[in-house]
Formats: C-alpha cells, structure tokens, sequence
C-alpha cells in the first residue's frame, strides 16, 4: 500500500453531480463506509444546466429515486418555486411532476442531506488515476496531489468532464462546465483500460439578466395552484411561487441564425460528437423545421427574488453555439427580449462517455470488478436519469463491498430498470433521455404509484431510512385495504338502481372496482353506493380509481411483467463463450459477443439477433442447465 | 407458476375429419369441465363419455381430464374429442369462451410446456437454423401466393400505424412542445381510415378463406328423396350407402370434390323428418346444423314438393324427373338416370366460383393473417373509444404488435411466439 493513502472506506464515489450525490447517499444509507470525492465541495448537487427537475418520464424517475429514498425529490420539493403536474388532462399514467428550482436552495438542499447522512465523509480532491492492487483488481483512487484513498468499489460520475470541450462559437477551450477544470488524465486511463468510447454534445442556451427583460409584454405561466411534492417524505411546498414568461422566436430571429450557420460549433463543423434529437440547440431547430416560423421560449426565473442568481433568467428553448455577438443579435430580435443582457453566453459541451454496453445490468463495469459508471459518463442526459443511475450504483457498490451480489431492477418494476436495460443492452447513439414511450409497462409504471413498486424493495436491500419505512408500511397498508375492500364490496342490481346506476344487464352482482372501470360514478353515486370510498385520503382513492380505469391493461401487463421475470432469471454467464453454442450464425455469434446479454431477457433485446439466434440460446441453457443438474 | 388464464384450442387441423380434439390448459380446466359436462368431471386420465351442455346439448363427446402437473404443459389440462364439424366445434368453442377461457394464442401450449419444464425445445444443434429458415420461407410464401400485393399492403399499413403511434406517443410525451394543434384530429381521422380499410379487406377476405379451406354443400331434403344417390352421382362413386328404405343415411357423409376448380365438401345429411329413432335423431339435428353452416344449401326435393326458403344460400334441385318432370323454374335432375347431371354441375362451379371470388383488392388467404388482421382492427378501434391519451397509446402499440406478426417488423417476444405457434416444437 502506499505510503500517501489515507484511509479506507468500502465504497468511494468520484463526483458530487447528481449521480454522485445519490450513489454516495445510497451507499452510506447501506451502511457502508462512504467517501465522496469532488473537485469542488461548494457545487455539490449544483444544477448545471436548466433550473428544473422532473418532467413527463423524468419525474417518473425522480418519484422512483424518491421510492428508494434517494435526494432528489427531497430536494426539488425543498427548492422548488414552479411546480407543475404535465399531463394533467391525460390519464394518471403519464402524468410527470415538474418543478423549476432555485439553484441555490436546490444545492443548499443536497448538502445539508448529504450533511446529515451517517457514514458519509466527503473531501475535496482531483482524482485522476484509479488504484489497482493487481491488473483487474480495483483498490482505490489517486488524486493529483498525490493523495490515494483505498476502497473495495468504486463508482465513477464524471458527468461531462471526460475531455470536455467547450465551444462558443468557433472557438473551444478545454473544461467541464464553466470554471471547472475537465479530468482530462481520467479520460485517458480509461482509455488505457480499453473502455469502449464516444463522443456526445449538449448544449445551453445563454443566461439573461432578469431586469433587462420587458416582462409586461409577455404572455405569463403560472405554476399549478396547489403544487404537488416529489416526496413521500414532503407534507407540502412551503416556498413561494413564481411565474414563467414565454415568448418565441421571430422571422427576424431565424433569419440571424441561418445566415450566421457557419460560426456555429455544430454547423461549422468545430464540433464532433452527436448531440440528441429530441432537444435540438436553435440552429438545428432553424435548419430542420424550416416551416416553422416560431419556436416557443420559456422564460424560467432561476431564484426566488433575494436568493442568490436571482438576477438570471435561463431562456428554455434556444440553446446554441454560436458566437456571443451573433447570440446578442438573434436574442435581440426576440418579443420581451429586445434589450435583454447576456450575463453568460451559451455554448456547446463536447465529452468522452463509456459505451454503456461495457456494463452490466448493475452498472458495474464488465471489465473491471467493482468500478462502477453512473450518470452522464453512460451516454445519458439529464439530472433525473443521472440520479437514478447514482441510487443503483450505490446500493451495489455497498452490496459488492460487503461481499453480497448486486441488484437490478427489471423493467416491469420500473422506468430506472428501463433506462439500465436499454443502456446496457442497445447502447446509445446519442444522448439518452427518458420518455414513457420508452416503457412497455406504461400504465403499470406511474408516478403515483413509485413507492408501491419500490420501496418494499428499497427497505429488503436495507437503503431507507426508517422514517420513510414506517410511512411506507403504512400508506401500502391503506392501499391495500381499500383495494381489497373494492375488489369485495359488491352490490345487486336493487341496491345499484337505488344508488342511481343503471342496472347491470347481466343481472350480476358488481365489485366497487368493477363500477369505477365503467362510466365515471358522481359524488352523489358513491355517496349512496359507498360512504367509506368518499372518506379515503385523496391519494389512496386515487389509487383505487387508477387501478380501477386500467384494469383491463394492467393484468395484461401483469402477465407479460411475469414472463419478462422468467426470462431475467435466466441469467447468461458473462464470460458465455457465444462461439461454442451450436446453431448461432457468426454474424449472431459477434453481436452477441459484443452485447454480452446478462439474462435472456437482455438477448431478446439485442438489436437484430434473430428468433432462430434466441432458440439456439435457449437450447444451449437447457443443456448447461441439464449438464448442471446432472453434476450437482 | 402458472400462466393465469384458461386456454382452449383446437388441436387437429382444420380438414375434414371424424374427431377434433379440443384441448385446454389453465387453472380453471377443472370448473369448466363440471359445468360443461353433464356428470361433471370425469377420473383423472380416464376416457370418459359426457353429455357437453350450455342452453343446450352441444355434443356427446370423449372427454379426458389431467390435473396438474402430470399433464402436457404441466398445468390443469383437458381435452375433448367432438364430432368434427364446425357447427359441433364452433359451438363448444363460444361455450368455452362464455365459462371464462380464452382462445390460445399461436404457440402458447407449447409455451406453457416449455415454462413448466414439460418439454426440451431442442434436442439437435443446428435445429435453430432450419426454423428460421422454414419461418422466413413460409412467411415469404405466404405472402408471395398473392405477388407480393398483400406483403406490400400489409408493410403500407404498419407504415401507417407506425405514424399514428409515433403522434400519439409525441402527444404524450411532448405536451409542452408546441405541436401543431392538428396532430390529434389527424391522428384520429388515420385511425378511422385505417380501421376502415382493414375491415373491407377483412370481408374480402372470406372469400380467399374459402377458397383456401374448401367449400362445403349441404345437401338437404326429405328423407328418401334421393339425397344418398344424388351426392353419389356428383362424386362419381358408391360413397353413400343407399337404400330404398327411408332414414338409411343416419349422420352426416363427406365427400370432396372439385368443382369449377374450387374444393367443395359436400355434406350428405340425414333426411329431414321427425322421427322416434333416437340415432337418426340425432342425425337429423345434425343435419340441420349442417346445413346452417353450409356455404350452400342443395335443397333436394321430388316434383310437386315445395322447395323451401329460396335465399341465395339455398339451391332447389328437383330428383326423379325420370318419373315425373320438374317445376317451371327449378333444376331438375334424374340421380337414376344421370339426366340433368351437367346443367347441376354448371350450376355448382358457378355458385362455387362465386362464393370465392372477392369483390375488389387482395385476397387473405391464411387465417393467420385473418387473425392478425382482425386483432388490430379491434385495438384500432379500442383507439378510437379510448377516453385518454395513453389508453390509444396502449392499443395502438397492439394493433402495431398484431399487425406486426404478418409483416416481420416485430418485438422479439411475438417472433418467439410466431415461432412457436407454427411450428411444432418439442411435442
């Protein structure tokens, strides 16, 4: 052992982003010795781009992240000066909590629940190297003042500081985000380990001074009247609300861009890696929706009046790489925003991540045992999918240290199993990010229901609290007493034609839930029908109606959620030697090779592998089975 | 473990034949035999004769019983040989489906075999290969038939429904995004088209059925009119026992033949009376399911006996018209003599031609495809009742899954399932 290193811990998580924060929390919350590492201890739990969290997908994950009493939510519903439930016309399904934060109460929030966490130390440090006792056999880190710190697992949340690059306009200078220096020497030892890389981009748009803004001329968004927390453990949003302005695009704005195209980062060619689809800088939405003559901005104050940075408004909707003075001229051109004052100009983020392929379903890399990846370093975007990425990796990191197998949560059981699989299974081509479209078990997988899903679990694996704990057993209790009490109340037709329903065709008797499946029952129905329903607490009534309206989707779903756990359980060794198993076409032999599937489950995902491919595997696991059996 | 819902399938083929054998596996096959069967369930593994009942008698039937897990898949199974005829099997099939069971999906026997550890889906390396190769081939073929129109047809719509889905999932996902305000009603207006064109496809689609199945005659009458001789004559052989006693023909006679190059089963049915004969009562009952089943009544009748109900279904055909001519207007035969024979037998081809040839556009020549077709037709229109956004999301995505079992652009989990339901693994 070196003579430098200094303590030992069983679990050391690199960086204090989102990802890191969770898997530092998650780990301690295990009971394991924790380290946190971070360049910097006042950006802990910073919020580097947009000031919000959640959303339709996303605040599906911050719920989940909440379930397995993780930060996140807490924090959101700590800072949060806009709240809004998207969706709220649609069914319960998809419906995403949403809340604009102020940065400083969000990160001040971070801290002091870092702060209060037992088994957590955190330092300041630099790591740039990873300590190995033997080849494969991860021991630590080292920082670049020569400091290492020894532990038996390590999770890794460089976020976009992997050779970051920025760029305004054609000009680029090496960092992470602004003022913050990249690791660019940790890059390079993972490349030394022969991770496979890429190279993604993101962007931001440029920061506005809030007095310089005409607000009475802009249309205002208000947030929701009774704003909904992200927490199980929140009673109510105390902070003051605010509103959003919004405004658009003009002719005069497009007309800037594409005339300025060739000092774009992205358009000029500075810029290599591949930015995502769904979340286009300006110049893209300008060049490839040339019909459009507008496109929307929303106006998202990033502080309470008084608060820290609550003289910046983060303009939604027109992030770029264009040079300062083009982004002064086009911003000029925006109805509200004719004299606005870029405080801090936008600009283009280019970073390494590791081909999310190279992990394992627990986000422990394949290669290395007990190195573990989360966040934006997997090829994800997004504080929410960071988040939900640093939970898992820090609940198996602990489990790993303590000599115990690593969990995954499958696809059925929530949208971070989603996320984890689709990661590790089909990589990424561009940034990942989380829609409900993403999950087959939609209407299963909700918002409202992340706690029943999750924190049963959460508690097995010894990562919630107790306060959470006893919350939990007893809103569970209350669901499933009145589900059960729905389920068995039943009426006949008599007493249904007296409560106002018109009378079963079928003359047999019907459950509560079969009558809140059909028509929509009035107050005054169920006053009649069943006074005890009306008495619920809000949410466990909701919960009953929700089940009730997708009853039909869910068993469905619920059968297949039961294939899919047969087919997880079949696990596929990693070290599965694909070129011994009869019947693979080479072609099968090498994407299999390379995806390496962790169940069968994951190979039926692969991307091309063949019915015929997935038979032969079958039969291959069969046999092993069969040969197993016969030696035990 | 077990796979939740009670399954039912018929598992002889769709020919002619004297038995079919309908099998059904799920935790409800117990209850489902005590309220089917007169007498209730019968001893595990023991071939039992049972009475199978709904609002009335269905079929008197060899019904066998195997409680899990000594059964094929491993669960509560049961099987029960009917009288084979679609009347007999469609009939049991609605009864089973009122107690509660569920038409199996393609492959899920084995399937649930395979879950239980009942059954070894390989045995042979290699095996793997020549599955997908009699899949791909088969579905190829399949679709070749036609030239190819019906494949493109198929890919044209999950083309369309792709976009109908990628709108609603846009609606959905992206409500804050300013998406143009018409992208609902659009969306809506696609659904109704689409579910539309499915539907006269569908209708079409009876007609390639048919042709691929075979048609079948009825041939009704009183008794001794000459029913036995008649089919005799058109299929050229002694396949009917004849005879001048009146009820000779006790259950129904089939005999395929060929006419206007359409298969054609003709169906011999006992002749039409009232009788004490509690056997050839039976036939008579049958005989009257026959004929509701037949693509084409031949009503059989002597002259001066009125024909009845002259729809386009029924064909009045006047026997003996050696012995005494036959109505204005009627065909008259003579099965003695062979007179009249081949204007009956133009008449025939061209009922036959007919009853086969669709109105427009492609025919469906696979049942499959029917199935699959018609299942997204119903999720198309669950789409379009559904009260929110994620419910059409929900039965949009299995229309897509349905349709995407004919066009080969599908999840993993349905190519599995193809796979098994076409091809006989492991039995």
């Amino acid at each position: 052992m070196s003579a430098a290193s200094i303590g030992k811990f069983d679990v050391i998580v690199v960086g204090g982003g989102h990802a890191g924060c969770e898997a530092a929390a998650a780990a301690a919350r295990m009971g394991a010795r924790t380290l946190l590492l971070t360049h910097r201890l006042d950006t802990i739990g910073a919020m580097s781009c947009n000031p919000a969290i959640g959303g339709i997908g996303k605040g599906h994950l911050v719920r989940e992240v909440d379930a397995l009493d993780g930060l996140m939510g807490r924090a959101a519903d700590a800072a949060g000066i806009h709240f809004k439930l998207l969706n709220r016309s649609k069914g319960p399904a998809v419906q995403g909590p949403r809340a604009q934060a102020d940065r400083s109460l969000y990160r001040d929030a971070i801290q002091s629940l870092l702060a209060e966490t037992e088994n957590l130390v955190i330092e300041t440090g630099q790591v740039d190297d990873l300590r190995f006792d033997a080849p494969d056999c991860l021991s630590g880190v080292r920082c670049a003042d020569g400091l290492e710190f020894g532990a038996a697992c390590v999770v890794l949340t460089a976020g976009t500081f992997l050779r970051g690059i920025v760029h305004f306009g054609l000009s680029a200078s090496p960092a992470g985000r602004i003022g913050e220096a990249p690791a660019a020497r940790l890059g390079a030892r993972l490349e030394a380990l022969a991770l496979p890389m890429g190279r993604l981009k993101t962007g931001t748009p440029p920061r506005l001074a809030r007095n310089s803004i005409d607000w009475a001329t802009l249309a205002e968004d208000a947030g929701d009247l009774e704003p909904e927390p992200f927490s199980a453990l929140t009673a109510s949003i105390t902070n003051r609300q605010v509103a959003c302005g919004i405004t658009t695009t003009t002719a005069a704005t497009h007309l800037i861009i594409t005339d300025n195209l060739a000092l774009s980062a992205v358009y000029g060619g500075a810029l290599a890696g591949r930015g995502p689809r769904y979340c286009p800088s300006i110049e893209d939405k300008v060049v490839r929706f040339k019909d459009r003559l507008s496109h929307q901005i929303f106006l998202e104050p990033e502080a309470l009046p008084g608060n820290p940075g609550c003289d910046l408004v983060y303009p939604n909707g027109i992030s770029t790489s264009l040079p300062l003075s083009i982004q002064r001229r086009f911003v000029a051109t925006i109805p509200g925003l004719e004299r606005a004052r870029i405080v801090q100009a936008g600009y283009a983020v280019e970073y390494d991540y590791v081909d999310p392929r190279a992990l394992l379903p627990t986000l422990e890399l394949k290669k290395i045992k007990g190195l573990f990846l989360a966040g934006q370093i997997n090829g994800t975007t997004g504080y929410e999918e960071a988040a939900a990425q640093g939970i898992v990796a820090g609940i198996n990191a602990a489990r790993r240290a303590g000599g115990k197998d690593a969990i995954t949560i499958d696809r059925g059981a929530g949208y971070i199993g989603v996320m984890i699989d689709d990661l590790t299974t089909q990589g990424v081509s561009e940034p990942y990010r989380m829609f409900t479209s993403r999950a087959e078990y939609r209407l299963s997988l909700r918002a409202d229901n992340a706690d029943l899903r999750l924190t049963g679990l959460g508690m097995k694996l010894g990562c919630v609290a107790a306060r959470r704990s006893s919350l939990f057993v007893a809103a569970e209790r209350a669901v499933s007493e009145a589900m059960l009490r729905a389920l068995s109340d039943s009426y006949d037709a008599r007493s249904l034609r007296a409560a106002g329903f018109s009378p079963p065709a079928d003359g047999r008797r019907k459950s509560l839930l079969g009558l809140l499946s059909g028509p929509a029952v009035t107050e005054e129905q169920m006053q009649r029908i069943a006074p005890w329903f009306i008495d619920l607490p809000d949410r466990v009534r909701r919960h009953v109606e929700t089940e009730a309206r997708y009853s039909g989707y869910l068993s469905r779903q619920s059968r297949e959620i039961k294939q899919l756990a047969m087919d997880m359980a079949m696990t596929l060794p990693p070290d599965l030697d694909y070129e011994r198993i009869g019947g693979l076409s080479s072609e099968m032999r090498e994407r299999l090779g390379v995806a390496r599937p962790a169940s069968f489950s994951a190979a039926q995902r692969v991307p091309g592998v063949t019915p015929s491919a997935l038979v032969a595997l079958l039969g291959h696991l069969q046999q092993e089975h069969r040969a197993g059996a016969s030696c035990g | 473990m077990t796979g939740g819902r009670t399954i039912f399938a018929l598992s002889t083929g769709a020919g002619r034949a004297a038995i079919a054998i309908m099998r059904l596996s799920g935790p409800e096959c117990g209850s489902i035999l005590d309220r089917l069967c007169k007498g209730g369930r019968p001893a595990p593994r023991h071939a039992s004769l049972r009475d199978l009942q709904a609002s009335e008698l269905l079929d008197r039937a060899l019904v066998l019983w195997f409680p899990a897990p000594r059964s094929y898949t491993g669960e509560d199974c049961a099987e029960l040989h009917l009288h084979a005829g679609p009347a007999v099997v469609d009939a049991v099939a609605d009864a089973l489906v009122q107690l509660g069971a569920v038409p199996a999906e393609a492959g899920e026997f084995t399937r649930r075999a395979y879950a239980h550890g009942r059954i070894d889906l390989l045995e042979a390396e290699g095996i793997a290969d020549l599955i997908e190769a009699e899949t791909q081939a088969q579905r190829r073929q399949a679709l070749r038939q036609s030239g190819g129109d019906l494949s493109a047809l198929y890919d044209r719509w999950a083309a369309r429904l792709r976009q109908a889905l990628a709108q609603q999932e846009a609606l959905i996902d992206f409500p804050d995004e300013d998406l143009p305000t018409e992208v609902e009603a659009a969306l809506l207006r696609e659904m109704g088209a689409l579910g539309s064109d499915m539907r006269v496809h569908l209708r079409d689609g009876e007609a390639g059925e048919r042709l691929r199945s075979g048609l079948v005659f009825a041939i009704v009458g009183s008794p001794n009119v000459g029913k036995s001789s008649l089919l005799n004559r058109l299929a050229q052989r002694d396949a009917a026992i004849v005879s001048a006693t009146a009820g000779t023909t006790r259950d129904a006679l089939e005999i395929r033949c060929v006419l206007g190059e359409v298969p054609v089963t003709l169906v011999d049915t006992a002749g039409l009376r009232s009788t004490e004969d509690l056997v050839e009562a039976e036939g008579v009952r049958r005989a009257r399911l026959h004929a509701a089943q037949a693509d084409l009544v031949l009503h059989v009748i002597e002259a001066g006996q009125a024909g009845l109900g002259r729809d386009d279904r029924t064909l009045v055909i006047c026997n003996k018209i050696d012995q005494r001519p036959a109505g204005e207007g009627v065909l008259g035969v003579s099965a003695l003599t062979g007179d009249g024979l081949p204007a009956l037998r133009n008449a025939l081809a061209e009922r036959a031609l007919q009853l086969t040839k669709g109105s427009a556009g492609v025919p469906l020549t696979r049942a499959r495809h029917r199935a699959a077709i018609l299942e997204a037709a119903s999720h198309i229109s669950g789409a379009q009742d559904a009260t929110w956004a994620e419910l059409r999301g929900e039965e949009l995505r299995l229309a897509m899954r349905a349709l995407g079992r004919l066009t080969g652009a599908v999840h993993v989990e349905d190519l599995l399932d193809s796979i098994f339901g076409q091809f006989c693994i492991g039995k």
